[in-house]
């Protein structure tokens, strides 16, 4: 295992302080209400700070994706060893989840010794029923493309027949989907190119 | 540690790792586990703490936070949070500094599209769950289907906007 290998990461920008990279995680993490990170992120780290620029931070963006963990606390760990090493992806991380961690804190306490409170319960419900709808157009904006395909489409219901009505555990799921999946999207010859069927 | 927080340990860590695709994609499991297996809340309270995630700024799924914290107050939110968030920080960290060695790797494509749609899948199966638990009715419904048509169909509507809305709506028309 190499830990410092030469020339990976090109940490310690030294003009970017550490507090600089707490505080502007902490604005992304504070500011950030109703998903859609990646957006605020873009917006702070390429155009504001100009930290990264647009491959760096689609680089970032497409490791994110592909490992498990949520975008916005990967791009923090990530972004944050780029600029200052280990300490600044502590830093990135905690900032990104400081203010959110304590406010839920905050209403969750206030929610436990009001559970029976019926306006609570209302407004929670509300907000769950709202939730649904911003998951499906959300899902349905990400995945457009895979829902045009067939070989993708396939794969979508599959996943979701076996999460959602199978009841089939994740770990399941995820070993046995993932590398079927990968594996239709093999590298082949530049003949045939990477569409799957 | 007590057994419980041991427990809500091993179980968030799990979820950590299984969260490729993103925290939704594992809301069914966590479901499933806190819920069905260990009865830790009901279905109502489950939709409740996934709202309170919802109000509040930054990712949702520090949702896990009041989720531990009502299974085993205060050192249940702190090995929530920690459980969810450490192991695939560290597997992040950890990768994002040999990922580049696979530059131009026809593999890494491979990987790149073989898991979006695996990912999309798992998001739809998080919707699906979440609905189970927050879909009790008409007015729900009707909720649900607005949101979504304003937020597909509208232009840049800010989603934070129309959770708040929810919240309200509920707070008028579901007491």
């Amino acid at each position: 295992m190499k830990v410092e290998a030469p020339g990976v990461p090109q940490s310690a920008n030294p003009r970017i302080t550490l507090w600089e990279i707490f505080l502007t995680f902490f604005v992304i993490g504070a500011t950030s209400f109703g998903g859609g990170v990646v957006a605020y992120l873009r917006n702070s780290l390429v155009t504001k700070k100009a930290w990264l620029d647009e491959d760096g931070f689609m680089a970032a963006l497409e490791i994110s994706q592909a490992l498990p963990g949520l975008n916005a606390t990967n791009m923090s760990v990530i972004v944050g060893d780029k600029l200052h090493g280990p300490l600044g992806a502590a830093l990135a991380f905690l900032g990104m989840t400081l203010p959110g961690g304590i406010m839920v804190l905050v209403l969750g306490v206030a929610y436990a010794s009001n559970q029976n409170n019926a306006e609570v319960n209302a407004i929670l419900k509300g907000v769950g029923a709202a939730s649904v709808g911003l998951l499906l157009a959300v899902t349905l904006q990400i995945g457009h493309k895979q829902l045009e395909k067939i070989g993708d489409l396939t794969i979508v219901a599959a996943t979701l027949l076996l999460v959602s009505f199978l009841h089939v555990s994740l770990v399941v799921v995820l070993l046995t989907v993932a590398p079927i999946a990968i594996w239709l999207y093999r590298p082949r010859p530049a003949s045939k190119g990477a569409q799957p069927s | 540690m007590s057994g419980q927080l041991l427990q809500l340990l091993g179980i968030f860590s799990l979820l950590s790792i299984l969260s490729i695709g993103g925290g939704t994609a594992v809301l069914p499991e966590m479901r499933e586990m806190t819920v069905v297996q260990e009865k830790w809340l009901t279905d109502a309270e489950f939709r409740d703490v996934y709202s309170i995630g919802q109000i509040a700024p930054g990712p949702n799924m520090l949702m896990v936070i009041v989720l531990g914290y009502k299974v085993s107050g205060f050192a249940g939110a702190a090995v929530a949070f920690a459980g969810f968030f450490l192991p695939c920080c560290l597997i992040a960290w950890g990768t994002c500094r040999v990922w580049n060695h696979f530059e131009g790797s026809p593999w890494r494509l491979a990987v790149q599209r073989g898991l979006a749609p695996l990912v999309v899948g798992l998001m739809a199966a998080g919707m699906v769950a979440i609905a189970r638990t927050a879909i009790v009715g008409f007015e729900t419904t009707v909720l649900a289907v607005i949101v979504f048509a304003a937020l597909y169909f509208g232009k840049k509507v800010n989603p934070a906007l129309l959770i708040l809305g929810g919240g309200v709506c509920g707070w008028i028309f579901m007491r």
